[in-house]
This record gives C-alpha cells, structure tokens and sequence, in this order.
C-alpha cells in the first residue's frame, strides 16, 4: 500500500486530502464527522473579526449538465458567521481529539497590522498547525476590501503574508484568488512575502444562470440576485492551469491543489502537476464525507499498480511535460482511427468533422447501418470524432511514425521570427 | 354446458388487470432517459420508423424542456403519433436500431418518450395545427381507421374538405376494435380522433359501408378523389366441422367485444385456447387471462420464429400465465350438444422440403372457448373487380395509386406490414398525391 503521508510547508496529515475552508468545515460537530470518515486534514471556514458577518438566506446555485446534478457551483455564502470565541474554542477541542490530522484555520481581517496582529496569537492558541490566509472570497467580502479584493493586489498580498509570518510561528498558506491575469504574479508576492505554501484556486466569480419566470440571476435572494463564487468539477481544467503555471515556474513554492477535485483520479492529476496536497469542497457537499473512502483507496491503488511508493515518487510528474505552445513540435502528426467491430454507428464523428472541421470522415450507407471510415491524408489529428464518440476505445488517435525531427514554431520555416533568420 | 360465463373477477380486479398495460413516464424518468438519446446523425431509428420521425430531434426536446416543440416534430410526421407511442412493435423498429442497443443492450423507451410528448400537446390543445384557405375540393375516405384519419387529416390540412365513409358506428379502426384494452385505455382512440378531428373540414359519415350504402362508382363521380382505407375486413376461418358451434369464435370479435362493452359482460370460457401465432391470438389469450379464464393455451402451427407476434407480445403472454404451444395445427372440433369442449390438434414439423407436414401424433386440449386468430383478410368484393390487385389486396404505386385514376388505397387492405403507423404512412403518402393532383 503506497504512503499517502504528505507534508504541506511544515503541515503534516496521513493522507493528502483535505476538506477546504468553506461549509463543511464551519463547525466542530461537522469536522469531528469529517474526520471520523478519515479525511487527512481541514482547513477550517474562516474566521473573521467579531461581531459575525450575517448570512444571506439562498446561498448556492448550481449548473446540472445532462442529468449531471452540481457540474459546477457557486455560493455566495460569506465567512464563518458564528463568534471567534467559539470557532477558537471548537477548533482547539478538535485538535485536541485528532492530534494526527491537519488542523489548518483559515483567517480574513481587514488588512491593518493590527488586526492581524490581535487575531493571529488567538489562533496560535489552539493549537492548530497552520493558517490559510482567505485572499480569494470573490463576493461580499470583497466588497468590505477583503478576500479577493487582498489576492487582486499582489502588494497587500506580500504585506498581509509578511505581517503573519512576523506574528505567528505557524505555517502560512495563501490562498490564490483565480480572479486575476496572471496566477503568477499573486504567487510571487506570497513567495516574496515568505508563504510557506500557496493555495488555488479560490472560487471564480459567476452567475450560474438566469431564473426566466423571475428574471434573476440565481441564486435568487427575495427577488434579486448577486454574483457568487464557481467552483465544483466544471472549473477543473482553470484551476489546472494556473496551479501548473506556478509548478512550472516556481518550483520551490509548495502548493495545495484546489478546484473541482471529485475523484482520486483528479486527485492524482493535480499532484502529477506539482500539488503537494488537494482541498476538497463540492463533492463533499454533493455526496457526504465517505467520498474519502474512494478517494484514499482509489489513489492508493493505482500508485501501487504504477509503482509509485509514495505520493513524492509521483509528484510534479507531468510539470517537465507542461510547456509552452511554442515548444510542441510541429512534425508531429496523429491521425483517428475507427473500430468497426465498436462503432454503434451514430455519426456524431462524422458530423462534427463535416459541419465543423476537417471533412475527413466518409459515410458510406450500407444495409445493416452507415459505415464511417477516417480519410487518413485529410485528418488533421484534431481529436473531435474521438471526444465525441461515446463509445469507449472506439476511435482512437494513432500518432504516425516521422521522419522529421522535431520542429517547434520557432524554428518553423513559416515564422517570420523564426531562430534561424535572426541569426 | 360449456363454462362461459361473464363476472369471473370483481370490478376492482377487473379494472387493475385491465389498466395501462405500459404506463407513462413520469416527468423526472422522461428527463432522465431523454438525456440517454446520443442525438445521432442520420439516425437509424428514424430509418426505422415507417413514418419517418425526426426522433433524435423529439427526445432532444424533451430534454430542453420544449416539449409542444417535441410533439409537433412527432405530429408532423405522423399525425397518430399518440397511438403509435401506445401501439407500435417499437422493440422491432424504432428501438431495435437505436445505438443504445448496440452499445449496451438497452435502448432508448422511444415510445414511451414519445408518449410523454404526444399526451403533453393533446392535454393542452385541440390542434396544433392550421388549416390552409379552402380549395373546394372533395375528397372520400372510405374507412375512419388509421389509414384514412391520417389521409383526411393530411388532405383538411391542405384545405381541403374530407368526407369519410365508416362502415361501423365508431370511427377509428383497429384502434378503436382491435388492439388489446390495456394498451388504448382511457378511450383513447376516441380521445385522438376528436384530436385528428381538431382541424377541422372532415366529417365522418358513419354506418355506411362501401357495396351496400354506395359504391366507388358514386364516390368517383361525387368527389375530386377518393381514398380507400378498408382494412381487413374478413376473419379466417379454421375449415373444421363443428365450427359454428357454441364457444368458438373470431379473435377479432372477442377483442373488439372487450373494448366495445363494459368488461363485466364479457363472457369468457374457463379453459380457452386461442389458435394463431399473431398479435391478435396474444391480445386475446392475455386478455382472456384478465377476465378471468382459469387455463389459456395458445397453439401455434409452427415454430417461434414463424410467429408475427413479437418477442416482447409472447413474453407478456408467458407473464399473463398464457401457455404458448408450437408445432401443432388443429384436425377436429369436439363438440357436444352444439357447444365445443376441446380441440384435437396434430403435430406437426417441416419436411425435407420445408413444407409444413402432420408427424401423425394427436393431443387433446379440452376447452369451453375457442379463438380463432389465423388471420383475416379485405372485403374486396364491393369493388367489383374494378381495381387492379396484388395478391388478395389492392395494387398500389409508391403514391398510394391505384390503377384507377383518382382512387387511392393504404393501411391493410394494400399489401405490406399490417402496422398502424405503416397505415399512417400510406394515409400521410396519399393525401400528399392527392393534393399534387388536384393542384396540378
């Protein structure tokens, strides 16, 4: 059985996943549950100044695909709405309890020295592990110039991640607003201000849909709505991309994968691409905490039929494979190939690629059904027919033996810029 | 004495074995297996469809929500698409050809999305459809089953004013006299002909039957066109002695009786057996199950394979207790005192040359009711000879034409798979000659 063990700048936990700061981690009694289930960590919902923020009644919206409930979804829920005293004390109770999992507490204060000053020793008596520093809540907050409206300036970023490295022994996590151009710069100010890991993504700011009886954006609140914050496994693919950026470029900075992570398989992609550990949110709140079981076994399984012994062995994996369009190599060439004995015969290969692509698929009408055949000198290898195809294994994508070397577009003959005719 | 007797089973239990026999989908399972529908290209079920729906399109609408825009994509393509839902072999069509089946065995319910559509659409409105501006033109439809309904229907759309001869006292044919109860419940067949009706310019003439109250002759010198929907008119006899005894009767008669009458006057036989490999023979044995026979038997001259009933029609049989025997033709009625108590039945197999030959070996089967169900055929003699035929049917063109010009013929009575929707088709396929004539 590989090591699931993993340690996240200084924070250790049994296992690499986490329930990240957010409803499911509002209170002891929901924790302790979390924790009886066998999740490695939590990072508890964050912790404001008193008195408690309020509460909106209607707080989450959702975007069901195709019979898939919770594809995507957004909260416009703020920071924990109950007294720091309570939160401090359930928290300590709960570190108490389950001295081998991550207690990491999650904090948002205005951002003066002294309110992060006051608040960081309360923290650090609890004696939990760590802190994650809320620079992501993309809405209400925000508005109060905290959350993301801290992570969108990367100075008050460095400033606020400086101040709490001065007022607390405990490891820092800033957690990365997606709500930006560049996932590199907020990251870089974290790093200048001595994170010890960073976090990403927080969620993305979204309406979900627009209620057409009541013409409102939803989630509807008494007749009006708000735009709230994205997350679940439609968002996926955005936080892969920044979190990448940052294994790619900041190879030293220690990261915490978060962003519609549902399975141990997404699990695995988003530590093959640099995380050292994941935070989950939405898959918990769509299907309990047992989710935990597939995820730690899943994972642990399919290290042990790769070989991996540990989650270090695995790690950063595809991160050398991560590289710039400039750097993929135009000689390349894959071509689709279809099984006949698979094909069910529902054309969506063929009329994907003829409405829209590359009409480099033949339909001849048979008796017994149309037979659909790939010409291969048309095909430009763009994978379509093969991600439409809803049969599995039916039409794969053949990469063809070349005997040129590998040409990149900077060497490419067709680029005016190109190496060679600057020399 | 033979035991036939009415009342077998109380109203309750007549009314639960006679209730829809395929329910409808509920709103959330419509959601859930449209969202199955891979919104194939050039799809197979449509190819499978004698009507031609556009199905990928009406499931995908379902799935939208669209649902008057479901049904209208149903409707333009075949005007009964709510019987068809109900009625169809889909497990031979439609479904049959859908990937689904291919990839996992497990079709898309076609007809029961269908259905879903359809009754949305007809539980709101009248029609969905205009009618164009009056031609003037008239047109006879000579039988108000499904064949002319969707002739008349197609031609009133056209403006056209339709007149149909129907030689019964209800309109709606094999829908309304000859499909097994629990698959039309709820009237339904007159339910979808006020539907057809909705339109406007059709008027049924009832009880008035082609050869008796007026001839094609009349028609083609009245009317602009004439269309012959006449179905199959004549119930096979069995050729036996003793057929007219007591308890023997048509299948067709016993079905049509249980639609037509309250189902507490229908008489059934304690041990009845049904002879036919139909569809006809299984909605007579099952339904003689639900009124409450103790012992029903069909018996099939050949084998599974030979039957017209469908796999699906025989497992609904076999769950209604019915017992299918194969390999055995009827030689002799035993009949006492003018009421028949069994058949006498040899087996029998294919020669060498596949001629259905007697092995020689008899088996009694003692019954108080036998239904015969070997098969019918058109009542072809008022036409005196007039139309060129095809077999014992009426010889038609790809336009539904017969060899008399302006006379037009579909649905049973034109050779060709005896299914509603192919009727419909043969309907929909003349009223759009007839309208390219009386246009030209």
């Amino acid at each position: 059985m590989a090591n699931l063990r993993c340690n996240l700048g200084g924070i250790v936990s049994p296992n690499p996943f986490w329930l990240a700061s957010a409803p499911p981690t509002d209170k002891a009694y929901n924790v302790v549950r979390a924790f009886e289930a066998g999740w490695g960590g939590v990072v508890w919902k964050t912790l404001g100044e008193d008195p408690p923020v309020v509460n909106v009644s209607s707080r989450y919206g959702a975007i069901s695909y195709k019979g898939q409930r919770m594809a995507g979804f957004s909260n416009i829920e703020l920071i924990s709405d109950r007294p720091l005293q309570v939160n401090l004390e359930e928290i300590a109770r709960t570190k108490r309890d389950w001295p081998d999992r991550a207690m990491v507490v999650s904090l948002m204060v205005p951002c003066q020295e002294e309110n992060w000053k006051a608040i960081l020793p309360r923290v650090e008596d609890t004696g939990c592990d760590g802190i994650e520093l809320n620079f992501g809540c993309p809405h209400g907050m925000s508005e109060r110039q905290m959350g993301s409206a801290v992570g969108q300036v990367p100075d008050l970023v460095e400033m606020v991640t400086g101040w709490c490295k001065r007022y607390t022994r405990l490891p820092v996590i800033v957690k990365l607003t997606p709500n930006i151009t560049d996932i590199l710069v907020p990251a870089a100010a974290a790093r200048r201000g001595g994170a010890d890991a960073v976090s990403l993504i927080n969620t993305i700011q979204s309406i979900t849909g627009v209620d057409l009886d009541r013409m409102c954006p939803m989630p509807v609140v008494d007749g009006l709505g708000t735009h709230g914050g994205y997350c679940g496994p439609a968002v996926k693919p955005i936080a892969l991309r920044m979190l990448g950026d940052i294994a790619r470029d900041m190879p030293d900075l220690a990261l915490s994968g978060i962003g519609g992570i549902a399975t141990w398989r997404d699990a695995a992609e988003f530590i093959a691409l640099g995380a050292t550990n994941v935070q989950v949110c939405t898959a918990a709140m769509h299907y309990g905490f047992k989710i935990i079981e597939d995820l730690v076994d899943g994972l642990s399984n399919w290290m042990d039929e790769k070989g991996y012994a540990s989650l270090d062995a695995m790690r950063r994996r595809a991160v050398p494979n991560y590289v710039h369009w400039n750097d993929l190599n135009l000689n390349f060439r894959t071509v689709a190939s279809i099984d006949q004995q698979l094909c069910i015969g529902c054309g969506l290969c063929y009329i994907g690629c003829e409405d829209t692509s590359h009409q480099a698929i033949r339909v001849s009408r048979q008796t017994g059904g149309n037979r659909y055949e790939v010409i291969d000198q048309d095909c430009v290898g763009c994978n379509l027919c093969h991600l439409a195809c809803p049969v599995e294994g039916c039409i794969t994508m053949v990469p063809q033996r070349s005997t040129s070397p590998a040409l990149t577009w900077a060497e490419h003959p067709a680029n005016p810029l190109r190496r060679e005719s600057q020399q | 004495m033979a035991d036939i007797a009415a009342c077998r089973l109380s109203a309750e239990e007549l009314a639960a074995n006679f209730a829809d026999a395929n329910p409808p989908l509920t709103a959330a399972q419509a959601a859930v297996e449209a969202q199955r529908c891979f919104f194939c290209h050039d799809a197979p079920c449509i190819k499978a469809c004698p009507t031609g729906i556009d199905i990928p399109s009406f499931i995908g609408k379902i799935a939208t929500g669209n649902l008057r825009g479901s049904a209208l994509t149903i409707l333009e393509a075949n005007i009964l698409g709510g019987s068809c839902a109900r009625v169809c072999p889909t497990e031979e069509l439609c479904e049959q050809a859908c990937v689904r089946d291919a990839q996992e065995g497990q079709p898309l319910k076609i007809g029961l999305l269908q259905r879903h559509s359809t009754d949305w659409l007809m539980e709101r409105a009248t029609t969905p459809f205009a009618r164009a501006p009056a031609t003037g033109h008239r047109i006879a439809v000579v039988g108000a089953g499904p064949a002319g309904l969707a002739c008349a229907h197609g031609l009133a759309r056209y403006g056209h004013e339709v007149t149909i001869f129907e030689a019964k006292h209800r309109a709606g044919g094999l829908n309304e006299f000859g499909i097994a109860a629990y698959k039309l419940t709820d009237d339904f067949a007159q339910r979808e002909l006020q539907f057809v009706l909705g339109i406007g310019g059709i008027s049924i003439e009832y009880e008035q039957a082609l050869g008796r109250d007026f001839t094609l002759d009349t028609l083609r010198r009245q009317f602009d066109a004439v269309f012959l929907g006449l179905g199959q008119a004549v119930a096979q006899g069995l050729g036996l002695r003793g057929e007219q005894a007591a308890g023997i009767r048509n299948a067709v008669d016993f079905i049509a009786d249980i639609r037509q009458r309250p189902r507490a006057e229908v008489a059934v036989g304690r041990r009845v057996v049904v002879i036919g490999g139909g569809n006809t023979a299984i909605d007579a044995a099952v339904q003689a199950r639900l009124l409450g026979a103790e012992e029903v038997t069909i018996v099939y001259r050949r084998g599974p394979e030979h039957m017209s009933a469908t796999l699906e029609e025989r497992r609904w049989a076999q769950t209604n207790d019915v017992l299918i025997r194969l390999w055995a033709t009827p030689v002799r009625l035993s009949v006492a005192e003018g009421t028949v108590a069994g058949v006498e039945f040899a087996r029998t197999r294919l020669d060498a040359a596949g001629r259905l030959i007697h092995s020689g070996e008899e088996f009694h089967v003692p019954a108080d009711m036998v239904l015969k169900a070997i098969g019918q055929r058109g009542l072809l003699d008022p036409l005196g000879g007039a139309l060129a035929l095809n077999g014992d049917r009426i010889a038609v063109d790809s336009d539904q034409a017969t060899s008399l010009p302006g006379v037009y013929a579909g649905g049973d009575c034109v050779p060709g798979t005896d299914l509603t929707v192919s009727a419909v088709e043969d309907g929909k396929r003349a009223a759009e000659a007839i309208h390219r004539r009386l246009s030209a």
